[in-house]
Formats: structure tokens, sequence, C-alpha cells
């Protein structure tokens, strides 16, 4: 058993310990908003944030998460939809299929935290998650409104 | 005829969670009848519940591409309700079959969610607001037409008010009316207007579950291996190797070629599988690679088997008696759909019955498939329809996904298995976008006018991959997809007077299907890039070259000429940057993209700006229609830019993302969207610009570098100067 600190909460996990962080919170916690899209951290559609900072879960191991480390997911991120990027994902109607749209979350929610005001060119370089439906035009604006709304 | 509306307890159900809901049956005259001439094929449903929300049921399926929102635009601006009451729901295909296809088809393929339905929920939804408004005025006692309605309310002469949740339930007693008149689109309010999307909220905080995340009690979770080669088989396996390895449940065996290691969480499913020894017999297909692909498209380019798909005049003599002939060799390589959501379903079958939750993009598909997989008859099927994490034409090209999950439930009867394929699985086991190459030839008299053109495409067929049944007389007909003289689907656009398309079916080991756009998407990128190599071989500039083609195509070329208006095409592009355009039509809809580009000294391409024109006839979510072309720019900029599935020893080789690029932000073009609807007909929106994607692209980037691209995708070639 290992105690993982996942939105708030202290959770006892049951695996093994090479199973990646994904599959530990979609399998063992219950928490699908975190997708499976490729697993060898090409496309980012599992990202998480582990003290704050971005990380394609697929990559981490439950037994290489410390025991001081916080998770936050998808689930976690607000109450109520309430987080600027997810203000302004809802106005800007973004996601078309949607399953990446809570790894693109995730990331826009970081990457916003270190460009408060970005430009064009930073989310180019910074937002690296892959969306099969093409939404890239929308995040781009979105993470410009999100950054008003902040 | 009209019909008595009944109640169906059933679709009732489904339809609503709030008790006292009411479901309208509307059978609608001038329906088509059967030949028993007492059941209509088609009807349109509309749920309302008490507190007035109104349940739009829908028959296609959501996969991203905004249909379910467009038919529920259609329904309410008929019905006349409040658009802030509107949801939605699916009927599944086992209520559709058990009401003589009441919903006609659940198929989302082809991009005909809105073009195919919108008759029928337009009607469904004037008639139902019919209805309820004579319930009022039965109520009141007084003429129909003494009673008005706006966003749900009705309004009597003396000004009393009802709702209609008020008057849901005797509306529904109410003969059908004999007839309904639409409004003309003019009228619109809801649709025709940019509403926000139904379905967004629960994609922004994780809540929406897709197949892959929907969890059962007792549910086990099966992870699977195919043969890594067509047609290859097993020899064995040996389960008592992982039966031990944690969570372990089972080692299943389906068919000649399949695995399925099932476990209590996928994870230790998949642990297991690749730790699982299994001896393969590859089979004939085992040697063969990308050389043998290459050899086998070349044979037909010249081979004398060519099915004709268009024929005018005589072009051989065209071709022998041109000032000048103009020859070249395209190709397009096979392409997978990588949806993001990989492949998956999830089964639960007793002896007597099988119940299947998946994301299809044709659920009766499905349907048929578990009933005949499981032995069972179909009332003892159903299926679950899920909002798809994307499609593309992979989940309507082979329902593999559905007969493998319902062959593990068989072995685990009263046991729900979810089979999930890891991504490898998934991109080495697809339905690739069928590969060609085109023999391009053009004859040009001496005043470089167009006499005489043969296109002699060589390579695959979708329809003798997938179902062989379709084909005609060994033909092909999809495979002349916007090359035919006549077809909403696919509509050559110029005038040429001796003209032969034809077709040298040749098969690799490589399973085809339907992927976004399909056959257009190569014949577009052939025709489109050799337009503009006839241009500079006539020393005309290549829209005023298409332009004297195209004066019998008016509607062809008024994209066009939008495309060059936005691009500036009269005017310098800026320094360093060239141009390029192109039109195609397909799947009903004309569309045409101007593209802007530079290209560095070092060969890297940058794409400024995409201008993309867009005539669907008509137009129900502007909004939508643009992330549709957006997103179709994504796509259509992947295959033509970074993409291809290769094959040696029989194997594809690209499993996964890093092998298998896709456009990402990084390459994401600006788009420039303008929606010129010209009525009179109702085209798709979710796949046609992704033929005008790549040829507006690589038409520029031969002005850029003088290099003309003819083999896809762009990162095989060197862009620097030479």
């Amino acid at each position: 058993m290992q105690t993982l600190t996942v939105n708030g909460n202290n959770l006892e996990v049951d695996a093994e310990p090479d199973t990646p962080l994904l599959w530990v919170l979609r399998e063992q916690l219950g928490l699908t908003g975190t997708k499976y899209g490729c697993g060898v951290a090409a496309c980012g559609a599992c990202t998480v944030h582990i003290d704050g900072a971005p990380v394609r879960s697929c990559q981490v191991q439950l037994q290489d998460v410390r025991p001081d480390e916080t998770i936050t997911t998808i689930e976690g991120l607000s109450a109520d939809r309430s987080h600027p990027i997810q203000q302004a994902w809802l106005e800007l109607d973004v996601p078309q299929c949607g399953y990446c749209q809570s790894g693109q979350i995730m990331a826009a929610a970081a990457f916003l935290e270190d460009y408060p005001d970005p430009t064009d060119e930073d989310i180019k370089a910074g937002m690296t998650n892959l969306c099969r439906c093409g939404t890239y035009n929308r995040i781009k604006a979105g993470i410009k409104r999100a950054a008003e709304l902040s | 005829m009209t019909q008595r509306i009944t109640l169906s307890r059933r679709s009732f159900l489904a339809g609503t969670a709030a008790a006292g809901g009411l479901s309208l049956g509307l059978a609608l005259p001038g329906a088509a009848q059967n030949a028993t001439g007492s059941t209509p094929e088609l009807n349109a449903w509309v749920v309302i519940n008490p507190d007035n929300t109104v349940v739009v049921r829908v028959a296609k399926i959501e996969m991203g591409q905004g249909t379910l929102t467009g038919l529920a635009q259609l329904v309410a601006e008929e019905l006349e309700c409040d658009w802030d009451t509107v949801t939605w729901s699916y009927p599944t295909p086992g209520e559709n079959v058990a009401r003589d296809r009441i919903w006609g088809s659940f198929g989302t393929f082809g991009s005909q969610g809105i073009r195919t339905s919108q008759q029928m929920v337009r009607e469904g939804g004037a008639a139902a607001r019919l209805m309820l408004l004579q319930a009022a005025a039965n109520r009141w006692g007084v003429d129909v037409d003494e009673v008005t309605v706006a966003k749900g309310i009705i309004t009597g002469p003396d000004g009393a008010t009802l709702t209609y949740g008020d008057v849901a339930s005797e509306a529904a007693t109410l003969d059908v009316p004999a007839e309904v008149t639409l409004k003309d689109p003019s009228e619109w309010t809801v649709a025709g207007t940019s509403v926000l999307r139904l379905d967004t909220a629960d994609k922004l905080d994780g809540s929406r579950k897709f197949a892959i995340d929907l969890t059962q009690p007792g549910m086990m979770l099966g992870a699977v291996k195919q043969t890594p080669v067509l047609g290859g088989k097993i020899v064995s396996f040996d389960a008592d190797a992982v039966t031990g390895m944690p969570g372990v449940q089972k080692v299943v065996q389906i068919g000649e070629d399949t695995v399925v290691v099932v476990a209590n969480t996928w994870w230790r499913a998949k642990t297991a599988l690749d730790a699982l020894p299994i001896e393969w017999d590859l089979g004939e297909n085992a040697t063969f690679g990308m050389a043998d692909l290459e050899a086998m498209l070349n044979e037909g380019l010249t081979a004398n088997d060519g099915f004709v798909g268009n024929e005018a005049g005589d072009v051989e003599a065209a071709l022998d008696g041109a000032a000048q002939v103009v020859e070249a060799v395209y190709h397009y390589p096979s392409q997978h759909h990588a949806t993001m959501e990989p492949m998956n379903a999830m089964a639960l079958v007793t002896d007597d019955s099988c119940e299947v939750w998946v994301a299809t993009q044709n659920a009766e598909t499905d349907l048929a498939v578990a009933a005949e997989t499981s032995g069972l008859e179909i009332p003892q099927c159903d299926i679950h329809r899920i909002n798809l994490g994307g499609g593309f034409g992979r989940r309507a090209s082979s329902s593999d996904y559905t007969v493998i999950a319902v062959r593990v439930g068989m072995e685990m009867k009263g046991t729900p298995v979810k089979v999930i394929w890891s991504r490898e699985e998934d991109s080495t086991h697809g339905t690739y976008h069928p590969t060609t190459k085109a023999r391009m030839r053009g004859a040009l008299d001496a005043d470089g006018n167009l006499t005489g053109m043969h296109i002699r495409i060589s390579g695959q067929s979708i329809f003798a991959g997938l179902m062989p049944f379709a084909l005609e007389d060994g033909m092909d007909p999809l495979t002349f997809q916007g090359l035919q003289a006549e077809s909403t689907e696919g509509e050559f656009g110029y005038t040429v007077p001796n003209l032969l398309v034809d077709h040298a079916m040749r098969n690799p080991p490589l399973r085809p299907g339907f992927w976004r756009g399909v056959n257009n998407n190569q014949n577009a990128f052939y025709l489109e890039c050799f337009m503009d190599e006839l241009a500079d071989a006539a020393g005309k500039d290549p829209l005023e070259f298409r332009r004297g083609l195209m004066q019998d195509h008016p509607l062809h070329l008024a994209v066009l000429e939008k495309v060059a208006e936005g691009i500036g095409w009269d005017t310098p592009a800026p320094e360093g940057r060239f141009r390029g355009l192109c039109q195609h039509m397909g799947y009903g809809s004309y569309v045409a993209a101007a593209a802007e580009v530079s290209v560095d000294d070092r060969g890297n391409l940058t794409i400024h700006k995409i201008v993309a024109a867009t005539d669907p006839g008509h137009v129900v979510n502007p909004q939508q229609i643009e992330a549709q072309i957006e997103g179709s720019f994504a796509y259509g900029l992947s295959a033509g830019l970074l993409s291809q599935v290769t094959i040696e020893e029989g194997q594809v080789q690209e499993e996964n993302f890093d092998t298998y690029p896709i456009v990402s932000m990084w390459e994401m073009p600006e788009v420039e969207s303008h929606l010129i609807p010209s009525g009179g007909f109702w085209g798709g929106v979710g796949e046609p610009t992704i033929f005008v994607a790549t040829p507006a692209v690589m038409n520029a980037v031969y002005r850029a570098t003088g290099k003309r691209v003819r083999e896809l995708p762009l990162n095989k070639h060197d862009l620097s100067p030479t």
C-alpha cells in the first residue's frame, strides 16, 4: 500500500510499484478524466500536476511519487469548472471530441502560471499536447482569453 | 396518412429520467412506406418533460463534429422552444430495430449528419409544435389559429399562457398533422446561428465518460494482441507463463489471429500480455515491404486493366495531337486515423443477452455484429452508444472492437469485460487510408488550352478490402470521388473535352478504411497540384488557367474566387512569402483554399495563413463549421506534411505518435474561414476542407522553392535551396 495525495485527499493505493501513475489514477482511484492516449509521453492526454508542475502521468511510476508530493488531476483543478482556462474553454467552445481536453486544460493551466500574458509564439512553443480534432487555434484563443479572465 | 401517436414505455424510460415525462412519437405523412404500407420508415422524436426541458433524440453520434448540436438547433427552430431548455439523448439501435427503424440510419460518416437528416428532424420539430399548439387551443376552446408561441410559451387570444410542458401530455393524444410547412432558412433564429455546443461542459472537468472510461461492478479488463501481419495466425501461446501474474483472470484466444489477456485492471492485463510467449505463423505477407508496394503501384500506372470512372471524348487522340504533353506521377501514402481514444469496447454477455458499450459511428452495424458473434437474436442484443473520442472513419470501417469484446464476453458470461487496444496495437491494426499513385497526363494546344487529360489511378480499393459486396463488376466507384462527372459525393469541377479517369486496382496487404475525406483526399492532391503544373506549362496564372475550365461549374468557381480574393491573389505576397490555391467538391459541398507560405534557407516550411471557403448550401451553426474547417486543416495537413504508414516484413512500422507525427500547435496555421452558402442544397462540412489543405500548401511550396512535391508527406523532401 502506498498513500497518494490527490486533489487534496490522502488515498491508499494497492498497485504494483511500477504501475504508471496514469493507470493508478484511472483504475485504482477511478479518476478517469486523465486520459490514456499514447503511453510514451508523446500526446499529453495524461497530463496532471505534481506540486503544480505539468507532468505526463504515463511516465511516472507509482513508486516514484514521493510522499510529500501533491497530485492534481482535471477533477481537482477547480470547483464548478471555475478555473479561468475552463471558463475560457466554455466561452469559446474549444473542445471537439473532448478526449484530449483534460490534458490540454491541465497543460494550459500550468502554462498560464508561467506565462500570465502569453504571446502566440509563447503558446506555440509551450503547448505541445496533441489534438487529433485540431482544436489548436481555439486552444490558443482560449489561453489568451483565460489570461484576461485571470 | 396520419398515425395515432403511441406512448412507448421503453423509449419513454430511455428518453427521460423525469417521472411523468412524455414521449411524442411523430409519424409523419409523406414518409416512405414499406411494402405493407403500414409502417413509416422515418420519424423524428421530441421528448418534453413537465419542467419544459426539451430532449431532442439524436440518431447520429457525436464525435466532435458538432452534429448533435446542429440537429438540435434544427429541431428547436421548428419547435419554437427556448434553446436554453434543449438537451439531447440517444436512442439505441435495439430500440430502432424494435420500432421498425423509426429513426432511420444511425450511420454517422460521409459528412452526412446534418444533410441526410435535416428534413426529418425539422419536420419532427414542426409537427410537434403544431400538436402542442392544438392542445393549448383545445384547452382554451379556441381555434388553433388564435394561439401563438414563442420560446415554448403558448399565448391565447385573451393573453393567457401555457408552457409546452403544461400541454405535452394532451398533445400526445392528438393526430399528427397531415402536413407541416417548414420555415424558410431566412426566418431562422436558432438554426443558422453560432450557439454554443450542447456537449461541452463535462469535457472541461473530466466528468464526461468516454467508452474507455466506463466501469461496471465486477468489470474485468482485456488487453488485446492481434497478428502483426495481415493473414498471420497463432501457432501457440503459453498461458501458464502469465496466469500467476497479478490480477490475471484468463487468457482467451479469438479466432486464429488474436489473443486477449483478461485481468482486474487493464494495466495488469497489458503487462501480462507483454509477457505472454506467442508463436506466430506470419503467413505469405510476411515478406511484403515498401519496395513491393512501390512496384505494385508502379505496374498499375501503365497496366491495361483500368476500370473507367469518368470519360469524355478521345483522350489518346488529344494527347497524340497535343502541342505539349505534360506528365507527372503522384503518390499518396497510407494513413492511420489515430483517434486520440484508442479502440475499445465493453461487452456483457449472458445465455440470452448481449450488451455492448462502444464508441461507434454506426451502432446498427455493431448490433448486427453483436448478434452474429454471440449467436443470439437481434432483440436479445443492444448497443449503448457512447460519444467518440475521435472517429474520422476508423469507427465506421470495422467493428473489430465489438467482435472481440463480445467474443471475450462469451468466454466470461455474466462478467462485463472491457477490451482496450494499446496505442501500439491500435496503430498497427488500423483500417488505413488507401494508398494510390496517379499518372497524370495533360494535353495542351498551341494556345495553352487544356484539350485532354488522362488520370490513371493505381492502387488500393476500400470496398475490395472492407466490403467486396459493394464492388460493381469488380469496380470500386468510390475510388473516383471528386473526379466523377456528376455526383453529390465529389464532382469534377472542370470541363475537359477529352477526359479519361481510370483505376487499376492494386491491393497491398494493408487493411483499408474510410479515412476522413476518403478518396477525395488524394484525388484533390493529384488533380489540383497537376492543374498548377499544367498552368505553368501553358504559361498562365493558376487561377486564370482554372477559370478558363470552370465556366460550366459556377459553384466550384465561386469558392475558388472567394479564397483568391481572401488571400489577395491579385496583389503581390509579402516579401519572402508565396501563395497557392485549389478547389474541390465533395460530400455535397464546394470548398477551396489558398495558402501563404515561406520556406527558410534551411528548408523549413512556415504556413502563415490558409484562407478557406465553403459553400455547404445551408449553414446551421457558423462557429461549429469554422471549428470543423480549422480541424480539417490539422487533419489534412498531418497527412500532407508529416504522417505516413509504412510496411516492412508485412508489419506496420509506425506504432505510436513518436514515429507517426501529426500536426501539433507548432505546425497549425492561422485559418480564415469564409462560409458562402448558396442555398438550394445541403452539403456536409466535417470533411470537405481536408481535400484542399494539402494541394493549396504544396502549390505554394512550389512557388517558394521551385520544388514540386508529388509524394507525401512533405517531410520526406528537402526543401532547402540546392
